[in-house]
């Protein structure tokens, strides 16, 4: 991390409630524009919440989301996406009745605004990227939960991204496999991309980030480096119950 | 009448029947709306291309390009004013807006041109009646002929359109998950308005085309509603190939009970249709049956 880094992504604020179940309480996050920082915390905590009112795709009730110091609160997911912000889903979600490679292409053409051998070659690196030439033409109905969990971020790449939030990509999967999604995580964050990433394996996630925040009950309630967050008392309660420290 | 007549007249009418249907398919397929107003819209692009030709004494053709473009605006201006704010209040909100849209319609076209029954046969010339005679008992008309061509060659320009362009792929990739599209930066919104826009310009061409092999009052846009719903049924829903095969069973259907007694016409295509679906309602249930049974483990 260089000191000279800017915040790129930046919540302040940010509050979202669904009738009177409040979600996010108040939560400010920060992300700089050579970080990747992991969100862990229990079911509920409001970490997929966070990332979508983050990528737009909800609108906050309360606070401001600023993308490259821009305030981007009342933009909507296609805009962000094209911007340069971009999310994965949880349970993947491919266009099934394409083809992997549309998949991808339908990203390139529209967020990443490439068309013809622009678009063809940025879809291929991003299927080289997560391993899925050798599928990009079947039909994404097809393919396996780790091909779809590939596909997601392949098609995220193709967006162009400057920062990927990713939830739960690693979910699911088995050990071997985490371990290439690891590297290809990897690879995007020596490519220049900003990572947010939400997991419950704790071990995969600090093979990657630089930074932990833990969220419980719709606040942050420790951010900071990885082994300092885990072993934080506050936090082990909230993972493992009272009693526990 | 020969049965290879039969066959050709019935797979002829197929063709204006795949016509009326594929902007039908492509609105329910995209959005998930059934347009309710869908035939009383064609029948206000008949009376378009009636008003245009006669006020200005042009072919019915080149009014028809005129309303071609006119009722992509409307088939935009109608997502945008009316279906996206009914679509906002669930599934239902949608069918009872178009089925308003349908009845203020035909009431405001009563208004406008009476309850005359009109035709556009009179400006078309002799292609109204020209046909070509293959041997004595069996002749094929220039008209259902051109009509088969049309709604071959747009569902074959659709069908090219959806897959080998980029804003086809937004279309499709929108009428599957709109949310997921919106996170790789397609405006559903903007993709919405544009499948209307499409959807209503192809009512349009069938509408003309109702008009010049038939003839049509304001009253007469349900009849077509049913029609293309039954081909789309029949074809099965989401298929712009099935959408032709489906009108070509119909009229075929059609043909075939007309034979049999002039009465059948339509009873004949009812009946077919709702083989179908019963077909299918069957199959759907004899697989949860036997989901069932495979889940109690008998």
């Amino acid at each position: 991390m260089t000191s000279e880094a800017v915040a790129i992504l930046e919540g302040a604020g940010l509050s979202k409630s669904f009738g009177a179940l409040t979600v996010l309480d108040n939560v400010d996050f920060t992300l700089r524009s050579d970080e990747a920082v992991g969100i862990v915390g229990p079911n509920g905590a409001g970490k997929t919440t966070l990332l979508t009112v983050l990528s737009g795709g909800l609108r906050s009730t309360g606070g401001v989301v600023r993308f490259r110091g821009a305030d981007v609160t009342a933009v909507g997911a296609a805009e962000r996406s094209r911007l340069g912000l971009v999310k994965t889903h949880q349970v993947p979600r491919p266009f099934s009745g394409m083809t992997a490679f549309e998949n991808v292409y339908v990203a390139a053409t529209a967020a990443g605004g490439l068309n013809g051998r622009g678009a063809h070659a940025a879809c291929v690196e991003a299927l080289e990227l997560c391993n899925m030439l050798h599928v990009a033409n079947r039909r994404a109905e097809t393919l396996g939960l780790l091909d779809r969990k590939r596909l997601e971020l392949a098609r995220a790449l193709a967006t162009s991204p400057s920062v990927v939030l990713l939830d739960e990509i690693g979910g699911g999967l088995t050990d071997e496999e985490t371990v290439q999604l690891v590297e290809t995580i990897r690879e995007m964050r020596r490519r220049g991309m900003a990572i947010v990433w939400i997991e419950h394996i704790v071990h995969v996630l600090l093979q990657v980030v630089e930074r932990l925040v833990c969220m419980v009950s719709g606040r942050v309630i420790a951010d900071g480096d990885p082994k300092a967050v885990m072993a934080d008392p506050v936090v082990v309660e909230a993972y493992l119950g009272s009693g526990a420290t | 009448m020969s049965l290879v007549n039969l066959i050709a007249q019935g797979v002829l009418l197929g063709g204006y029947y795949a016509l009326i249907a594929c902007g039908l398919s492509l609105m329910f397929g995209v959005m998930r709306i059934v347009n309710l107003a869908h035939g009383d819209l064609a029948v206000l692009a008949a009376f378009l291309v009636l008003t245009i030709s006669t006020t200005f004494d042009v072919s019915p053709f080149l009014a028809l390009v005129v309303t071609v473009l006119i009722m992509a605006a409307v088939g935009w201006a109608l997502q945008r004013f009316i279906l996206e704010r009914s679509l906002r209040s669930g599934l239902l909100v949608p069918l009872l807006a178009t089925f308003g849209l349908s009845i203020a319609l035909e009431n405001m076209l009563f208004e406008a041109f009476g309850a005359d029954t009109r035709s556009l046969g009179d400006l078309i010339g002799d292609l109204v009646f020209d046909s070509v005679e293959v041997t004595s008992a069996f002749s094929l008309s220039y008209l259902a002929m051109l009509i088969f061509g049309l709604a071959v060659a747009l569902l074959g320009a659709l069908s090219l359109f959806l897959k080998r362009t980029s804003l086809g792929r937004a279309i499709r990739a929108t009428a599957e998950d709109p949310d997921t599209a919106e996170l790789v930066g397609i405006n559903a919104r903007a993709v919405y308005g544009v499948a209307a826009a499409i959807s209503v310009a192809t009512v349009a061409v069938a509408g003309a085309m109702l008009a010049m092999r038939a003839t049509f009052d304001p009253y007469s846009g349900p009849m077509q509603l049913i029609f293309a719903f039954e081909a789309i049924v029949i074809g099965g829903i989401g298929s712009l190939w099935g959408t032709l095969v489906g009108g070509v069973v119909l009229g075929l259907a059609q043909s075939v009970g007309a034979t049999l007694n002039p009465k059948w016409f339509l009873l004949a295509g009812h009946l077919t249709f709702f083989a179908v679906l019963a077909g299918r309602l069957a199959r759907d249930w004899g697989r949860a049956r036997g989901g069932l049974r495979a889940a109690l483990g008998f």
